[in-house]
C-alpha cells in the first residue's frame, strides 16, 4: 500500500517536474512547479518526515511559489523570443540528462543499498518527528540554526535594498540635516522702508 | 514497503529533469530558477530518504538548513531579476554580455 502511494506522488513528481522544464508559459511552469512540491511533501510524509514536509508546502508553496507567480505576472515577459534555441538545444539536454542517468543510476541502483543498514526504518517509535527534530536542532545545532537565521536576515535586506525604488516619492525628515541647519540656512532678514500710507 | 533504491532513483531522475532543463531553457531566467529549485529538491528527497533509512534525525536537520538556504536564494534571485528587468526591459540571459570583453 505504501509503495502504491509512493509511486502514484513519486509520477506525478516527475511529470510535473517535466512539464515544468518543457511547457511554455512561465504561469504555468510556476503552477506545475507547486504541483511537484506537494507531491514532494506527500513523499515525505510516507518517509515519517512531518515537519519537514508542512514546512515545504507552507514555506515552497506559500511563499516562495506565490512570490515566483508574482515576479512572473508582474514582468511583461515577450515568451517567444526567450523560447527561441529551444529545439536547438533539445538534442544536447536530453543527451546530457540521459549520460546522467545512467551514471547515477550505476551508483545508486546498485545492490550496496539494499543491505541490511537501510532497512531499519523508524526514527522513533515514542517521540514525535517535530519534537525529535526541534530538540536536535536547538541542542546539538544551535550556532547552526543562528546561522541560518542571519542568512536569512541578510535575504531580507538584499532583497529589500535591490528592488527599493530610488526616486525621491517619501516625505520622509533628516533629522542629521535639521540638527546642522543654521538659522543663516532658514532666515533671511530684509531692510526695507515701510510703504507710504496713501491718503 | 518502500526501499532506498526506490526513492534514491526518484531523487537522481528530478535531478536530471531540472539538469535538461536548465540546458533548454538557457534564456528565460525565470526557468532557470525554477529549475535550481526542483534540483535542490532533488537533493532533499536525498536527505531525507537516508535519514529514514537509517533512523538518523540530522539528515532532516540538513534539510532544513537547505530549505532556509533556498528560500533565501529564490528572494535575492527574484529581486534580481526585478532589478534586472526595471533597467534593461528584459529577462534574455543572451542579452546579458554587457561586461563582455
Amino acid at each position: 500500500m505504501t509503495q502504491i502511494i509512493f509511486y502514484i506522488f513519486g509520477s506525478i513528481l516527475l511529470l510535473s517536474a517535466t512539464l515544468v522544464v518543457v511547457i511554455k508559459n512561465p504561469i504555468h511552469a510556476a503552477l506545475f512547479l507547486v504541483l511537484s512540491f506537494f507531491s514532494s511533501a506527500a513523499i515525505w510524509l510516507l518517509l515519517n518526515a512531518e515537519f519537514l514536509a508542512i514546512a515545504l508546502v507552507l514555506v515552497y508553496v506559500g511563499a516562495v511559489m506565490v512570490l515566483f507567480l508574482f515576479v512572473v505576472m508582474m514582468l511583461d515577459i515577450n515568451i517567444s523570443t526567450l523560447r527561441e534555441g529551444f529545439a536547438r538545444y533539445f538534442p544536447l539536454g536530453i543527451i546530457i540528462a540521459l549520460f546522467m542517468m545512467v551514471a547515477m543510476s550505476l551508483v545508486v541502483g546498485s545492490d550496496y543499498f539494499l543491505s541490511d543498514i537501510y532497512t531499519q526504518a523508524n526514527i522513533s517509535s515514542t517521540q514525535s518527528n517535530t519534537k525529535l527534530l526541534g530538540l536536535t536542532i536547538y541542542q546539538d545545532y544551535l550556532y547552526h540554526f543562528e546561522i541560518a537565521g542571519v542568512i536569512l536576515l541578510v535575504a531580507i535586506i538584499a532583497a529589500i535594498s535591490l528592488s527599493m525604488n530610488k526616486t525621491k516619492i517619501t516625505k520622509s525628515t533628516h533629522p542629521d540635516e535639521q540638527v546642522l541647519a543654521k538659522k543663516n540656512d532658514r532666515l533671511r532678514i530684509v531692510k526695507m522702508n515701510s510703504e507710504e500710507k496713501e491718503s | 514497503m518502500i526501499s532506498l533504491p526506490e526513492v534514491l532513483i526518484l531523487g537522481t531522475l528530478l535531478f536530471c529533469i531540472s539538469v535538461a532543463g536548465i540546458f533548454l531553457n538557457r534564456k528565460n531566467i525565470i526557468i532557470l530558477l525554477m529549475c535550481i529549485e526542483l534540483m535542490l529538491l532533488s537533493v532533499n528527497i536525498n536527505f531525507i530518504a537516508f535519514s529514514y533509512f537509517l533512523g538518523d534525525i540530522h539528515g532532516q536537520v540538513f534539510v532544513f538548513f537547505i530549505l532556509t538556504v533556498a528560500a533565501a536564494e529564490s528572494a535575492i534571485g527574484l529581486a534580481i531579476l526585478v532589478v534586472m528587468f526595471r533597467n534593461r526591459d528584459t529577462i534574455n540571459v543572451a542579452e546579458l554580455d554587457s561586461m563582455k570583453g
